[in-house]
């Protein structure tokens, strides 16, 4: 179902993966994969649409302990895959996107703790998605996938749960995209949920975020080779999905990242070169990180993904204009973080959600982490991010204890 | 890493756990790095909750394993239920605090009895500072400068007692105190307490409530 090609691509998942500095890794993890939903007992999914059979992708770290509850599902952002943390192989030039959180004696300290992380359903990192060969024909699905949800994504992570015995998450954490699907677990399954660390997330996605998810797509949409979605064979739309890559990048970053970052310097030369070359870093590099994406990224698994990501809203889940008890059913203990420079989930959104939840008497922890990286500060190492969710997961578990 | 006991808890700190019944629910405003939550929920099993305008210490908190939110009191306080909580605690914060008033009617909104304790500027070592030097005093308990203090509201033992009385609510008990210059040990003060306590601490509730 993935090739070769595509395992040593995920290697270069983000620009931020590095060696650990401090030498500790999980070591050597392994991809596994779950298929399930086999026709004619199909997953029927939000829209009312059934698919099936349905794989996904996933990996595990640390060990199961006897009485199984030591779990920690690990929800990864857009662009993420089940490869969390550790390394394929000797030879892989870096290890998993949040090598720095996910390890011996880390923030998610895999001695202690079971850690999963599946990629999400429509993802294209191993598990059933747009690129995946649909049943009916024999090629892939292309514009043929239907329409999923993040509740959907969730609904298949839970399948994946009960096939590996596991009926209560000690805790679940994941930023951004990662963060609405921890809020959706919290809400679907909320009896398994003991706690839950939303991070750099929103319960609903707002305008800002639909407006950036849109332009992305259209860049995609308005590549001839995109050929509505039908690009299996051929090739593939790679300048859509290179521009959508770049839209994302800036909103993942700041003002004050990009200033630091790049400035008005310029990349390879001492004066402006008065034609559309790129004459500074900035250009380089987001045309560098939008080459580097089309090489391990569908674009109709970027099309499916944002898509999710846009309906999300909890407070409204049918789109309609019902609004529902947000968390009325949820019972876990949640820790909120966002980050002061990011302005794609902003810091009043993480507050409209721990406003929720206190009116609902839940237990929540909230904190506002300065940092100057954007959205994407969540990703980076960070000795106080590492240190919160360290010391809220060991209180659930000594609790539960 | 969070080895403290009873001995090492503030001696302020001591006398407002002692007034909390074991298993309840207690917010605390201004919690700092939860010293007294902490206690309170290793020694009196209480469900704790924390609020705290400072990142850094919001953190110290949530290591620790307590539950705590970023945010400004005045702000955080207007979210929670009527009677969400058992004992609202605002520990020598009330001196800090803008509108005293309207934070007090809201903590006695959220909870069935409000603890508060503030620095005594009736003692007569701040008496008697400005009356020799003619500055603004500078004690253990009040050691800011006029320029640098975050204590915007002075007030006395005296004082209290009076602005209960003219707001409407109910003092069930006091707890004027002296304490060394670490606050680690100290003892009640029942003669002219105004002149000699450095702290008043009080539980008070709705003149309604039973």
């Amino acid at each position: 179902m993935i090739s070769p090609l595509v395992y040593s691509i995920t290697k270069f998942m983000s620009e931020y993966i590095t060696h650990d500095r401090t030498g500790r890794s999980v070591g050597r993890v392994e991809k596994k994969y779950f298929t399930f939903a086999e026709p004619p007992e199909e997953m029927v999914l939000d829209s009312g649409c059934r698919l099936g059979p349905v794989t996904i992708a996933y990996e595990t770290m640390g060990t199961l302990n006897a009485d199984k509850n030591n779990v920690i599902l690990v929800l990864h952002a857009l662009t993420g895959d089940s490869h969390v943390a550790g390394y394929y192989s000797e030879t892989d030039d870096k290890p998993g996107w949040w090598d720095n959180m996910v390890g011996p004696g880390k923030g998610i300290d895999t001695d202690k703790y079971f850690v999963v992380c599946s990629n999400v359903l429509s993802g294209c990192m191993g598990s059933t998605g747009p690129a995946s060969t649909n049943p009916a024909t024999g090629k892939p699905y292309g514009l043929k996938f239907p329409m999923v949800t993040i509740g959907d994504m969730v609904r298949a992570q839970k399948a994946l749960l009960d096939h590996l015995g596991i009926k209560r998450i000690l805790s679940m954490t994941g930023g951004s995209m990662g963060g609405m699907q921890v809020l959706q677990w919290c809400v679907q399954y909320p009896e398994m949920v003991l706690s839950a660390i939303p991070l750099a997330t929103t319960m609903r996605h707002s305008a800002l975020a639909i407006a950036f998810n849109e332009v992305a797509r259209q860049a995609i949409i308005a590549d001839p080779n995109w050929n509505r979605g039908d690009y299996y064979d051929g090739p593939k739309p790679n300048v859509g999905l290179s521009v959508a890559r770049m839209i994302g990048h800036v909103t993942y970053l700041s003002d004050e990242a990009l200033r630091q970052k790049f400035g008005r310097r310029l990349q390879d030369r001492d004066s402006f070169s008065f034609n559309f070359d790129g004459d500074f870093q900035v250009e380089s590099y987001l045309r560098h990180q939008g080459a580097k994406f089309v090489e391990r990224f569908d674009a109709n698994s970027f099309l499916y993904i944002t898509k999710a990501a846009d309906y999300f809203d909890l407070t409204q889940p049918s789109g309609q204009s019902s609004a529902v008890d947000v968390f009325l059913k949820a019972s876990a203990r949640f820790l909120v973080i966002s980050f002061t420079s990011d302005w794609l989930y902003p810091t009043y959104q993480a507050r409209d959600m721990v406003k929720v939840m206190k009116k609902r008497g839940l237990d929540v922890s909230f904190c506002e982490i300065e940092a100057e990286w954007g959205h994407d500060a969540f990703l980076l190492p960070n000795k106080r991010l590492a240190n919160l969710i360290r010391g809220f997961i060991d209180s659930v578990y000594e609790r539960m204890e | 890493m969070n080895g403290w006991n009873s001995n090492s808890v503030r001696y302020d700190l001591q006398i407002i756990a002692s007034w909390i019944k074991p298993g309840s629910k207690v917010i605390g405003l201004g919690c700092g790095e939860g010293e007294l939550l902490y206690y309170l929920k290793h020694h009196k099993q209480v469900a704790e909750t924390g609020v705290e305008i400072l990142e850094s210490r919001v953190a110290e908190c949530i290591n620790k394993g307590l539950t705590v939110i970023q945010g400004d009191i005045n702000e955080e306080i207007k979210d929670y239920a009527n009677d969400a909580f058992d004992y609202v605690v605002l520990s020598q914060t009330l001196q800090q605090v803008y509108d005293p008033l309207a934070l007090i009617r809201s903590m006695l909104r959220i909870g069935r009895k409000v603890i508060v304790s503030f620095p005594n500027f009736g003692h007569w070592y701040v008496r008697l500072q400005l009356l020799l030097t003619g500055h603004a005093p500078i004690t253990p308990q009040l050691p800011y400068q006029w320029y640098e203090t975050p204590n915007i509201r002075v007030l006395s033992i005296k004082d209290f007692r009076s602005f209960a009385r003219e707001m409407g609510f109910r003092i069930l008990k006091e707890a004027t105190i002296n304490t060394d210059r670490e606050d680690k040990t100290g003892s009640y003060v029942a003669f002219m307490p105004n002149l000699r306590a450095t702290y008043g601490i009080y539980l008070i509730s709705r003149l309604t409530s039973a």
